[in-house]
């Protein structure tokens, strides 16, 4: 047997799994959005009719999927700075030479990470909840009346980021920590040297070296945080007044509820479209920025 | 600033942070002993002053968790063995065999990350549909047999096996899948164990395609069973952390134990080649 012929042979298997799996079902959902798939066409696809670009069109008059969105770039606004904010703090105080114990903590506050969602979402429920949660009596302590957290269209979803936050920030801290560890210590020392602050030498050693992992973790994460959707599914069904109903959500309720999987469709390759432009635009911006970036 | 104010301080944050992490946690287990009713008090009670095993007896008894708790332990091992077998001979053929078009088709797959599994759900649904393998084993399992992280993962560690080794076998008149039994895969180890434990943890945790895909309580993983009581709003909140603790006291066992090899994977796969 050749070398050639033996690496197709050792190929097919994963192949044949992405390529029926993955690669024909990514090319169906764009095939399927332009056309009006519904619980009809389930029956009997005779009742399928190519409808070209109107669920798209349709898409663009539904306040329910403006909504959707906006939720989503909610989400993502505001809770991918906060977790990277969150990360970047954990793996500097892991990452200083005064920090004790530090197998310990590394594990605890990645802990959060491993567990499962849905689990620790039910969790997070009672923890919130209006009467009896923890969050509430603790602003009770401080003399803060109690917040309806879940329960209030205002603070639905700054519940749900608070919790994202919570559960994915270790995983970025692991990254930047091996980042930070990566960075050469002569280089602190000659900082030390020079008299710079703590401040000084985070400004201007640690933060452009960490540069590139930083955007990598910033990609990675807006990619994550725009797949919302175990979260609002478990804590709040998307409610209440439809506040935490992210695009993923919508599209599981229209696609897998309503049976209109035509529209449905037209949603995931909207959500992938808007990520793969924010991504981009992210490197494009970054590739711009003057220093820092060659490391 | 004073040094001695700068070091209680950095340790002070690491503890309020490792308290506000494991604190849910800590909660969830407390209030999973505790009798049904009591952990609805002011103030919210944070040990069980009468432990009780009885949520866990309730939740094994009716709630067809038993059944749940199988099917998790048997949808994750299948993806974890059968990916193990895909993405290592695919990550080693693209790392050590040379074929025409090798380092395009590999940048081919790389691209196909960029895209959400969510928007294959739909059209994969309809598939299964068709061919009768909506609410199966099959049906979760499949999909998951192999990952582009997967193959990338063990052929960055395989490009690292020296080639010498390789032709030495070949000129030994050993053939190819045979050099890979006998000679890579055991070099792969650390790469495989690797692999297996982070293949097996995203398994277990994954919930939006088996909420698709498995529409009968007869398949459920352990998510989706607690996922469908949590919105029936049926059990107490002393049951329902019961039933949390049993979702997430295994993988997080499998990661204390594994700890070292989950983190390689992390930061491997993270990390551009």
């Amino acid at each position: 047997m050749s070398a050639r012929r033996a690496a197709w042979l050792f190929l097919t298997p994963a192949l044949l799994v992405l390529g029926v799996f993955f690669l024909i079902p990514v090319l169906g959902a764009l095939v399927l959005s332009f056309t009006d798939y519904d619980l009809y066409a389930l029956a009997d696809l005779h009742n399928l009719r190519f409808v070209a670009l109107g669920n798209y069109w349709a898409l663009l008059h539904r306040p329910a999927f403006w909504a959707a969105l906006g939720h989503t770039f909610y989400f993502v606004a505001v809770g991918v700075p906060l977790s990277l904010a969150a990360s970047l703090g954990a793996a500097l105080l892991l990452h200083s030479r005064l920090a004790r114990c530090k197998a310990f903590f590394r594990t605890a506050l990645f802990a959060p990470v491993v567990t499962t969602a849905v689990a620790m979402a039910v969790v997070w429920r009672y923890l919130f909840n209006t009467k009896y949660g923890w969050a509430n009596h603790l602003l009770g302590v401080l003399g803060i009346h109690p917040v309806d957290w879940l329960g209030d269209p205002h603070w639905a979803m700054p519940t749900i980021i608070l919790f994202a936050v919570w559960k994915n920030f270790g995983y970025n801290m692991i990254i930047l920590l091996a980042g930070l560890q990566a960075i050469p210590v002569e280089l602190y020392e000659a900082a030390r040297i020079d008299g710079a602050s703590a401040w000084r030498q985070f400004r201007h050693v640690s933060l452009p070296l960490l540069g590139p992992t930083l955007l990598m973790v910033a990609i990675l994460t807006v990619s994550g945080y725009f797949q919302l959707f175990a979260e609002p599914y478990v804590m709040t069904e998307g409610g209440p007044l439809q506040s935490t109903t992210s695009v993923l959500y919508l599209m599981y309720e229209d696609g897998f509820q309503w049976w209109n999987l035509g529209i449905a469709s037209a949603e995931a390759v909207v959500l992938f479209l808007v990520m793969f432009a924010v991504t981009a635009a992210m490197l494009r911006l970054s590739s711009r920025e003057p220093a820092g970036g060659a490391a | 600033m004073n040094p001695r104010l700068t070091k209680a301080l950095v340790n002070g944050l690491l503890l309020g942070g490792a308290l506000v992490a494991l604190f849910p946690l800590a909660w969830m287990l407390a209030v999973s002993f505790m009798p049904p009713g009591t952990s609805n008090a002011l103030p919210p009670p944070l040990w069980p002053a009468n432990p009780t095993l009885d949520n866990y007896r309730q939740l094994f008894g009716h709630a067809g968790m038993w059944r749940y708790l199988l099917n998790s332990l048997l949808i994750s091992g299948a993806i974890t063995l059968l990916s193990l077998a895909c993405n290592l001979l695919a990550g080693y053929a693209f790392a050590k065999l040379r074929f025409a078009g090798r380092e395009r088709l590999f940048r081919m797959l790389l691209g196909l990350l960029v895209i959400p599994a969510q928007v294959a759900m739909l059209p994969l649904f309809l598939m299964f549909k068709y061919t009768g393998l909506v609410d199966s084993y099959a049906g979760v399992v499949l999909p998951g047999m192999a990952t582009v992280l997967g193959i990338f993962l063990v052929r960055q560690y395989a490009r690292g096996l020296p080639d010498e080794l390789l032709e030495a076998a070949r000129i030994d008149g050993a053939s190819e899948l045979r050099i890979f039994v006998c000679v890579v895969l055991p070099l792969l180890r650390p790469v495989v164990a690797t692999l297996a434990i982070l293949t097996f943890l995203t398994a277990w945790n994954d919930f939006m395609w088996p909420l698709i895909e498995l529409t009968g309580q007869g398949h459920y993983t352990l998510p989706l069973g607690l996922a469908s009581l949590a919105r029936e709003h049926t059990e107490g909140t002393e049951q329902m952390m019961a039933g949390s603790v049993l979702t997430v006291l295994p993988v997080l066992v499998l990661f204390l134990a594994m700890q070292r090899h989950y983190l390689d994977g992390l930061l491997l796969g993270s990390v551009k080649g």
